[in-house]
């Protein structure tokens, strides 16, 4: 999950960007509640990345998130009291008390997973696309260690998974049964550990201890630089209007009741559409 | 002259180690020199060069007493960052050196974090790149260079910012001998042309004395010995003939002195003793075994390149492995093997050479059923097992005794390491046992073929004799071994047959005599020495050789007292 240079116009577009388009996009995802509009962010994030080519890593990164937002969704009905609808009598769990799950904690549940999954989604979408190396030079001016190891997190990812496809290759290397799931998770573990402690010292080498204000590069804007700020900039105004004039409303407690009218559907549309007109002009752009 | 590294009875332990890593050293070194730090494993030279970085203490913590001043900073007071200013590091494993997305980004990485203008991080990127030839890869994610070209990323975001000091940890182990070669003809331009101050540690000496003012040698934390190349030579041969270099040991054994730097001396040593007569310039390719007059081929062919240990030994069994037109061409790349055609007996002991990227590593992986080619046949007559790079890969337990069965890690000579953990074993022993799980037990069916992937990285000369030992003794039970090395010493110690990948393609395949000995790069230093006479590969190969020559023909010193 590195970004390659170049390789559409979201690639070709500056780091500050780009950023700005994952956060703009995860915002709906905090502020509004609605499976439609977080199930439209979650196939935003998959449209985008399908257009930049990069539907591999967030397709991956799905597959990672799924579980986590099952966990979510089962989860909830069964610590939350909310909701009128009860649909199962559980009874008495020793550490829950009487549980009884209701429709809507089911449906709440359902929103928090769609929310977790949709924030991931955006998360793997920056890191694919967006490349860290400009983020650290955007924010070094800011806060070099924070940018740092932002970026170097990002790019620990990709490094991680090499690793473990080494491993998995070794493991596979090994003849008679394979070693527990437990003991594989260990070692993973300790391998980014010591991953971690060889970086920081790769960087102390590299002069980031005393690390100085660089100096300020101006870049003109490109095309695509001015076109994708133009939709994220377009997608931040609609975003903060519909959640002003409380459109794609939905509420889960004591029952669920939610707006599926025109607002929150154009609302929806909007999310999915308006970040793909930039990837209509690919010029300047080659694989 | 100017001193950039003053060390002074300086002892140093790292954070609960039993005994110090550094034990009362004491070694000034002064702006210009180019130091070659010798040593075997676990010596203390990797440390040492920590220390100097600032590393050690900062970063690993421990007990340090005495001073280390680098260029005029106290390492006690000043930390790595700031050293970074007056030094550039490279240390072992480079893949986890590299920090940043692309290459280009790497280089002006350190140029960016001492505040340098656009300009000048620019021009120094692309000269970096110019020095390194890599600037082909400028553009290229870091994440997408193979090993060797991970190592040159590293060591020119080492010298971008043209330091003071140089420090180097082994930084030609992954490159193949052009690349290490080409590497340190670089180190001594740097050295000469910038002044640049370097100190390498390094395994395989007889590739850098030639360019070193001096050699410090270490032993158990301390400074064994600290003497110009030559005088180290002499006193290895005596003092620790792990350190000794192939040519010393060739000369040595013959009983001619002065001990050689490199190759050309040890000739022109051979030649005023008239061991080396002046026609015995042979072209690589000239016959060598058949003991043509005008070399020094009076003794017969050396042991190692005889026909009988050849492939003609293995001929009438059946092959082990078989490999017919493998082809491995991935999706929008170029191929990596082009028709690949192999064959291996039972028992029979193959050297995979060749340069980064000739697609040796690729092979195994398709011989231990990893991958699956594009087109073409891989024929095994048992079980393959394969014991890749790192052999921190294979560690997943707690206890070495979980890690392999009892009878492996006998046959591997670490029965009594069975309750440590597996981090806690030297790289050599963590090597021996990844081999010991592959291997496998009893219970499992023996390998029929064993693969090697650049097993002696990272590993002195006396590790590498014990695992050429190991490997000899498992090939004697009948498990043919395909052995991945950059390594022409090593491939003379374990190989008798020695396959070369060029492009994806073998362009040699043949006895090591035949291969080794006919070489510029993929040659022994004695069968650079000797021209390949006698395809004699080590140094006692080559001193029967000497000696017969100088049984048969009077030196002219003889001559002329004759």
């Amino acid at each position: 999950m590195a970004p390659r240079c170049s390789v559409s116009p979201l690639h070709a577009a500056r780091a500050a960007v780009g950023c700005l388009l994952c956060a703009v996009l995860a915002l709906p995802a905090l502020l509004f509640d609605s499976p439609l509009v977080l199930g439209a962010v979650c196939v935003s994030a998959f449209a985008i990345a399908t257009a930049a080519g990069e539907s591999r890593p967030l397709l991956r990164a799905l597959l990672f998130a799924l579980p986590f937002a099952l966990v979510i969704a089962l989860l909830n009905p069964l610590v939350t009291r909310n909701g009128l609808t009860v649909i199962a009598r559980l009874g008495e769990a020793p550490v829950l008390g009487r549980v009884d799950v209701t429709l809507e904690a089911l449906v709440y549940g359902c929103v928090l997973g769609l929310r977790a999954l949709a924030l991931i989604l955006c998360c793997a979408l920056y890191a694919a696309v967006v490349d860290p190396d400009e983020v650290l030079r955007l924010f070094r001016r800011v806060s070099f260690r924070s940018a740092l190891t932002a970026t170097l997190a990002t790019r620990m990812v990709p490094v991680l998974q090499r690793d473990g496809r080494r491993m998995a290759d070794a493991q596979r290397c090994r003849p008679g049964p394979p070693p527990s799931r437990v003991a594989l998770v260990r070692a993973v573990a300790a391998g980014a550990l010591d991953r971690a402690v060889d970086v920081a010292a790769a960087l102390e080498v590299r002069g980031y201890g005393t690390a100085r204000r660089p100096p300020r590069v101006r870049v003109p804007w490109s095309r695509h630089d001015a076109a994708f700020a133009a939709v994220a900039l377009a997608l931040l105004t609609l975003t903060l209007a519909a959640w002003l004039a409380d459109v794609a409303a939905f509420d889960a407690y004591p029952l669920v009741h939610g707006d599926w009218d025109t607002g929150t559907w154009t609302l929806a549309g909007a999310l999915v559409l308006l970040p793909l007109v930039p990837f209509l002009d690919r010029r300047g752009v080659g694989r | 002259m100017t001193q950039v590294l003053a060390v002074d009875r300086l002892t140093y332990a790292y954070p609960d180690a039993p005994a110090p890593a550094l034990d009362d050293v004491t070694l000034h070194v002064e702006e210009g020199e180019l130091v070659v730090l010798a040593g075997r494993s676990g010596s203390g030279k990797s440390t040492l060069l920590r220390l100097a970085s600032g590393l050690v203490p900062h970063v690993h913590g421990g007990t340090v007493s005495g001073t280390a001043i680098v260029a005029g900073m106290d390492v006690r007071d000043h930390g790595p960052g700031e050293l970074a200013a007056v030094t550039g590091s490279l240390f072992q494993d480079p893949e986890t050196q590299v920090v940043m997305g692309t290459v280009r980004n790497e280089l002006a990485f350190p140029l960016e974090n001492r505040g340098e203008s656009p300009a000048a991080i620019a021009r120094g990127v692309e000269e970096a790149a110019l020095a390194l030839g890599i600037a082909h890869l400028l553009e290229r994610p870091t994440h997408a260079l193979s090993g060797g070209e991970v190592q040159r990323v590293a060591l020119a975001a080492a010298l971008v910012g043209r330091p003071q000091l140089v420090l180097l940890d082994e930084p030609t182990s992954q490159l193949d001998p052009v690349a290490g070669d080409e590497l340190i003809g670089l180190l001594r331009r740097l050295n000469e042309e910038w002044g640049t101050t370097i100190l390498l540690a390094e395994h395989r000496l007889e590739r850098c004395l030639t360019a070193a003012d001096r050699v410090i040698a270490m032993a158990d934390g301390r400074i064994a010995c600290d003497a110009d190349p030559q005088s180290f030579l002499t006193w290895a041969h005596d003092a620790a003939p792990a350190l000794e270099t192939p040519g010393a040991r060739l000369l040595a054994n013959v009983g001619l002195s002065p001990a050689p730097v490199g190759v050309k001396q040890a000739r022109s040593t051979l030649r005023a003793h008239g061991a080396l007569p002046p026609n015995a310039l042979l072209p690589p390719n000239a016959d060598r075994a058949g003991g043509a007059g005008e070399t020094i081929l009076a003794a017969p062919p050396a042991k190692s390149s005889s026909p009988a240990t050849g492939p003609a030994r293995h001929g009438n069994r059946a092959p082990a492995l078989k490999l017919r037109g493998v082809w491995v061409e991935p999706k929008g790349h170029p191929p990596i093997l082009r028709g690949v055609d192999l064959s291996i007996a039972p028992g029979q002991r193959v050297a995979l050479m060749g340069r980064n990227g000739a697609g040796k590593s690729t092979l195994l992986r398709h011989v231990a059923g990893l991958a699956s080619p594009t087109r073409g046949k891989i024929e095994r007559s048992g079980r393959v097992a394969l014991l890749l790079q790192n052999p921190n890969d294979y560690l997943v337990h707690e206890r070495v005794a979980e890690e392999a069965p009892t009878e492996a890690l006998a046959a591997v000579g670490l029965s009594d390491f069975a309750d440590r953990h597996p981090r806690d074993l030297s790289g050599g022993e963590r090597q021996r046992l990844a081999l010991a799980i592959v291997l496998g037990g009893e219970d499992v069916e023996p390998p029929a073929v064993l693969c090697l992937d650049e097993p002696t990285r990272g590993m002195d000369r006396a590790h590498k004799a014990d695992l050429a030992v190991l490997l000899g003794r498992l090939s004697a039970t009948g498990t043919a071994l395909l052995v991945a090395t950059h390594d022409p010493e090593f491939a003379a110690l374990v190989a008798d047959r020695v396959v070369l990948l060029a492009d994806g393609a073998p362009i040699a395949d043949g006895a090591a005599a035949d291969v080794l000995a006919g070489g510029w790069y993929f040659a022994t230093e004695t069968a650079r020495i000797l021209r390949g006479a006698g395809g004699a590969l080590d140094p006692d190969a080559g001193a029967a050789l000497v000696r017969a020559r100088l049984a048969s023909h009077p030196t002219p010193a003889e001559v002329q007292r004759q």
